[in-house]
């Protein structure tokens, strides 16, 4: 989960980085009050999860109090790529000397860490490391050891900062650090890093993602998922614990691990440019347990969406057999009853399979649609999309 | 042959006494696999019933330790049947008894964890200046060699053995495949999982498949996230003479968005599946649209 820059600005106020008042605000009065309470000049920042809103008008400088609301009445509401900014953040004004860039992500390929850092900050930190590679220190950190005084050192030295800057930079170093692997976050980043006027080092800005694993062990975190913007049938489906994720299209899509659905989506894509140009509708994986209840809400989720025309529900019997499958789409019907108004076709393969058909076959409910092959499953779904949009 | 896994591996199931320890246990006995034991700290000395393929009962001991499991059964594999919270304590304990082979099933292990326990097992080596333990996951169903061996969840009754080497980051994706091809056969079949921190890796198996006699031709599914597959691609066109087929899944998915696997997600117009299989087709590989494509492109192969 990506966090706001409040967000991020609050934990790394709580792990000890150096960073300047900031405060959030949801209306334009709250801009005001935020603005007094700090005094003096103030930036107003849009909150959203999405580069480029200086660019696009969300970053305004406010020497007073009445600027900042005016300031804020004009960002709150506003579109920046597609997010509407729901919040700003009234933030101390600084002096600025130098802009550094520091970042701390997980490096998949390598499977360690790896520290990012520039002499060269707030620019694009791709294209920097595109144009001027050179520019941009690149160190590695085991996660065993993380970043200490040793390792924080060795990151301003490839950087190429003046030895009298280093003991500062390296404590600002070793709080990210702390922030990095106290919060489970897979990445940590500072654009700007700041040296202001009077020597400081301050973290102007911060990008912070954390894992979405770590829930059991992060219990602070679940306050940290902004509600306002989540889609409401993925929160549905989150509360139902189910794995879901909403798209754009008629096909609503249920299958048995993450690789196989997404192998769904992407066979009735192909399919749906033969019939209309239908897509899928959504992710859902039920994983391993295909009980009535589980089926149930999916189809719950899925039919609450309303573009979707049909339902392909794909299933591949490894350790859940077909029977069972077969069982819970039946009784998931049961459950639904009347609520349930979309054509569903099914095919399910694996183990068991011969049960699983003559079990649908046999409770014969005319909603249900068999398929043999994923692939005429997807095309007899696409199809059926097709048609009930057509008669619309 | 096979790679990493065949009948005379000795296997420990970490998590034995658990429920999907228990279940899992029993399906790999079923599959034909020697399990001689079981680690539970809290149930040392007591033993579990099950029955092995012939339907003999077996009776297998549980252990305090991977270190005394591996002692007095001689074990190199271990398959971890762990919960999240207690993965890396388990992963760190098989490590440091060295055992070879590691498989660990547990999904939504924190990303932290897997990258530290990963990188213990990088500073254990042997005389030959290789890490002594292997690590297949986590987020993955395992490896199975048809007709030998099973650590992990793959189901042993999708296929037999045959010449078809496979590797994927997904699980029923595998299955599918195995279905697909189930006239053909498999060497080995492993899921080397969807998180963004694995132990072995595609390139890692390709090399293996390479070097495995009994493998002629190679599948390797992949899907988006990440640049495994792009570096697969270039490992591929340097190092492999054997017949590669690709798959990837998620041409659909939208930015941003993790799909199902924590690893699955396109950030910033990298680790999409239109660059991975431009990536692997560059290197020579045929790449199927969809499961059923990718596994006739593979029949070709044999058609010779």
């Amino acid at each position: 989960m990506d966090l706001y820059e409040y967000q991020a600005r609050d934990l790394f106020e709580a792990h000890g980085v150096p960073v300047l008042a900031g405060i959030v605000a949801q209306t334009p009065e709250e801009a005001k009050a935020a603005a007094e309470k700090i005094g003096g000049t103030v930036v107003v920042k849009a909150q959203v999860k999405v580069g480029g809103r200086g660019k696009a008008g969300g970053v305004k400088l406010a020497k007073s109090a009445d600027e900042a609301q005016q300031h804020a009445e004009a960002i709150l509401g506003m579109d920046i790529k597609g997010h509407t900014v729901h919040r700003v953040m009234i933030a101390q004004g600084a002096d600025i000397a130098d802009e550094y860039y520091f970042s701390i992500l997980l490096d998949r390929a390598n499977r360690d860490y790896l520290v990012m850092c520039s002499k060269e900050g707030g620019v694009e930190i791709e294209q920097l490391a595109v144009e001027r590679p050179e520019a941009l220190a690149r160190v590695s950190v085991d996660p065993n050891t993380g970043i200490d005084a040793a390792k924080a050192k060795e990151i301003a030295e490839q950087a190429g900062f003046p030895e009298e800057q280093h003991e500062q930079l390296a404590h600002a170093f070793i709080q990210l650090w702390t922030v990095f692997s106290n919060e489970d976050a897979t990445l940590v980043e500072v654009n700007p890093l700041v040296k202001t006027g009077d020597g400081q080092i301050i973290a102007l800005d911060g990008k912070v993602t954390i894992d979405e694993n770590a829930e059991f062990r992060q219990p602070a975190h679940s306050e940290l998922v902004d509600e306002q913007t989540e889609d409401p049938l993925e929160a549905k489906a989150k509360a139902n614990d189910l794995n879901y994720v909403k798209l754009d299209g008629q096909v609503g899509i249920i299958g048995n691990g993450a690789g196989l659905v997404m192998s769904t989506l992407d066979v009735v894509a192909y399919a749906g440019e033969a019939h209309g140009g239908v897509k899928p509708a959504n992710f859902l994986d039920i994983g391993g347990g295909a009980s009535a209840e589980v089926m149930a809400n999916g189809l719950d989720v899925i039919l609450g969406d309303e573009q979707v025309e049909s339902v392909f529900v794909n299933v591949f019997g490894g350790i859940t057999s077909c029977d069972a499958v077969a069982n819970g789409i039946v009784k998931a019907l049961e459950i639904l009853g009347d609520s349930a108004t979309k054509p569903l076709v099914v095919r399910l393969d694996g183990n068991n399979v011969e049960e699983g058909r003559r079990i649908l076959e046999a409770a014969n409910h005319p909603l249900v649609t068999t398929a043999d092959t994923m692939d005429a499953g997807a095309d007899k779904a696409a199809e059926l999309a097709h048609s009930a949009r057509t008669d619309k | 042959m096979s790679i990493y896994l065949n009948k005379d591996s000795k296997v420990i199931v970490q998590g034995i006494t658990g429920g999907e320890g228990t279940k899992h246990t029993a399906l790999m006995l079923k599959a034909g696999t020697n399990i001689v034991g079981g680690v539970n700290a809290r149930k040392a000395g007591t033993a579990v019933s099950h029955k092995d393929k012939a339907g003999n009962d077996v009776e297998l001991p549980v252990f305090a330790t991977v270190a005394e499991a591996m002692e007095k059964t001689g074990a190199d594999v271990s398959v971890a049947f762990v919960p999240p919270k207690f993965a890396k304590d388990a992963a760190v304990e098989a490590i440091e008894a060295g055992i070879g082979l590691l498989v660990v099933i547990t999904e939504g292990i924190p990303v932290q964890d897997s990258a530290e326990f990963f990188n213990l097992s990088l500073t254990k080596t042997g005389a030959d200046g290789k890490p002594v333990t292997r690590i297949i996951g986590p987020n993955c169903p395992g490896i199975i060699t048809p007709g030998q061996a099973l650590a992990g969840i793959t189901p042993s009754n999708i296929t037999e053995a045959g010449p078809i080497g496979l590797v994927s980051k997904s699980g029923t994706l595998t299955y599918q495949m195995m279905y697909e091809l189930r006239d053909i056969g498999f060497s080995t079949s492993i899921g080397i999982g969807g998180d963004p921190v694995i132990g072995t890796t595609h390139i890692d198996a390709l090399e293996a498949f390479e070097n495995d006699p009994d493998t002629k031709a190679i599948v390797m599914i992949g899907e988006i996230g990440g640049d495994a597959e792009e570096r697969a691609a270039d490992y591929i066109k340097a190092h492999v003479t054997k017949p590669v087929v690709g798959y990837v899944a998620g041409f659909t998915a939208p930015e941003g968005k993790t799909m199902g696997h924590a690893g699955a997600i396109v950030s910033g117009g990298s680790g999409t599946a239109e660059g991975k299989k431009e990536a692997l087709e560059a290197a020579g590989v045929k790449v199927g649209k969809t499961p059923s494509e990718t596994a006739s492109l593979l029949r070709e192969v044999f058609k010779g």
